[in-house]
């Protein structure tokens, strides 16, 4: 029989997705920790009230720890590089998403809010059947348009504080100088959750589901000789 | 459903297999030329406090910001009550307590190659105070990422050179139809050498750079930079020297102290 056995392949992400997902994830990695070495010069954000702080952004160990205190001049030179290969590589993604088509699964529409919380429900174990799915669920769509909306974000934000007086009007738009800091800084918190819960995922969805992001395709067993008595409703669903 | 379907296709062991190798091989080789071009950016000389490579993207970023946006644009000015009164002091560098007002004199130095007696002038406040006024409220921002709306009165910077007709080879008065009359830059100095900035001239002829001796229309604070400063609204403070001694001119970038510290020549905003 083993020798038979035949096997199926889904094509899951086209060799550009994968390449500008981890290209991206070392970049945002040195865009988040120059950033912050940045943000060490002026680190007044908190989140609290009056003289009650609930959370400093950030205590001074987490800065000697990560070894990002005293390096304004680093911050900003490794920022300003890395700067363009996070934008090319935001570039390129999103131009290969709309000329290939991609965008029709990953953008969401009128249902998936709906469908995104039967997927967290589902998630939490709190619900039995399984939201409908292509190659995203809803959940995924909301979060993986989310996320390229903040990169778009960090640009904007960036740019309108990298050079406030030559794009004074995007200052301006931005609620001005120390509002488009704020958001700048706001859109990286956010990227640290996506990760997390990304990471989450990740792990909980297995080893094929990840491999698929290198290899492009995920496998899929054949249990009989003709690969067509297989419905497309029986197949589980991709996440 | 209008979804765009996932591809299927039907294979064999051996060729997932074969392409799940290749695919992890590229992969792997990949994070390794990732990691040693870390590590190879990181093994580089420093150049003026920053890596090479930094420096030379630095350099370039200048290069495009100026080609594609320039520094033309005015910076927003705001009424004169909206001007913080307290006032935020930032770097002690060429403020030694030595300093003596008394005998203070403004050295310029029109020419690089020369110091004889006629190309040098030394100029008193009174000298200063007799050109045009202007006064600007705008957003003084610091290179560490904090801001505040400040005033300062003074006489613009382009006022300063055409009056004494500097920033040219020959002598004559500043004119866009002879750039190549123009110097390329300016440099200024504390009187005792221990702060210094270059700037370019295109940023120092711009309408809202002023030589400013008045802050909150009272006479400039000693650690503001008493008797007189430079305001250059378009690019971080770091550029805005106080107590400035000396100025000079070339065609060479000037030494600018924290240039030497690893951060950008330009410091534009």
């Amino acid at each position: 029989m083993a020798l038979t056995e035949k096997k199926k392949i889904v094509k899951k992400h086209p060799l550009v997705i994968r390449w500008a997902h981890w290209v991206n994830f070392p970049v945002l990695g040195i865009m988040i920790w120059s950033g912050m070495m940045i943000y060490w010069a002026n680190d007044i954000y908190r989140i609290g009230w009056g003289d009650k702080t609930l959370v400093k952004f950030f205590p001074d160990s987490f800065y000697s720890t990560l070894n990002l205190d005293g390096r304004l001049s680093d911050g900003m030179a490794l920022h300003f590089l890395f700067m363009w290969f996070f934008f090319l590589n935001g570039f390129v993604y999103v131009l290969f998403t709309i000329i290939s088509g991609e965008w029709r699964l990953l953008v969401p529409n009128r249902k998936s809010f709906k469908e995104a919380w039967q997927v967290l429900l589902h998630d939490l174990h709190i619900r039995k059947t399984e939201p409908p799915s292509s190659k995203y669920n809803a959940a995924q769509k909301i979060a993986y348009t989310s996320i390229i909306v903040m990169g778009f974000g960090s640009l904007l934000t960036g740019l309108s504080i990298y050079k406030p007086v030559q794009f004074g009007w995007l200052c301006a738009i931005l609620g001005g100088y120390e509002w488009a800091r704020i958001e700048h800084f706001v859109l990286t918190i956010g990227y640290v959750f996506f990760f997390l819960i990304h990471l989450v995922q990740v792990v909980i969805h297995g080893w094929n589901n990840f491999q698929a992001m290198v290899t492009g395709f995920e496998i899929k067993k054949v249990k009989s000789a003709s690969p067509s008595e297989i419905k497309p409703a029986e197949e589980k669903p991709i996440n | 459903m209008k979804n765009k379907e996932l591809k299927e296709e039907e294979t064999t062991r051996a060729n997932i297999r074969k392409r799940t190798i290749i695919s992890f091989g590229v992969f792997f080789l990949l994070i390794t030329l990732g990691i040693l071009g870390w590590k190879w950016l990181n093994n580089q000389d420093q150049s003026d406090g920053v890596l090479k490579p930094l420096r030379t993207v630095l350099n370039a970023n200048e290069k495009i910001n100026n080609a594609l946006v320039g520094t033309g644009h005015l910076v927003k000015e705001y009424p004169k009550s909206k001007a913080g009164n307290d006032v935020r002091v930032n770097g002690d560098v060429g403020m030694g307590d030595d300093f003596d007002a008394m005998h203070w004199k403004l050295t310029v130095n029109k020419h690089p190659e020369t110091t004889s007696p006629d190309s040098v002038l030394h100029l008193t406040m009174d000298d200063v105070r007799k050109l045009p006024y202007k006064d600007l409220t705008f957003d003084f921002k610091c290179i560490e990422g904090w801001s505040q709306i400040t005033n300062w009165g003074g006489t613009k910077f382009s006022d300063f050179l055409l009056h004494y007709h500097l920033g040219t080879h020959s002598g004559r008065d500043i004119d866009p139809n002879h750039p190549e009359d123009i110097y390329k830059y300016v440099g200024l100095m504390t009187p005792d050498s221990a702060y210094y900035v270059g700037i370019d001239m295109k940023s120092i002829m711009h309408p809202q750079t002023i030589l400013a001796y008045e802050m909150n229309d009272s006479i400039l604070p000693v650690n503001q930079g008493y008797p007189l400063r430079l305001i250059i609204p378009i690019k971080y403070g770091i550029k805005s020297i106080k107590r400035i001694g000396y100025i000079y001119f070339s065609d060479t970038r000037p030494k600018d102290y924290w240039f030497e510290h690893g951060y950008d020549y330009d410091a534009a905003l």
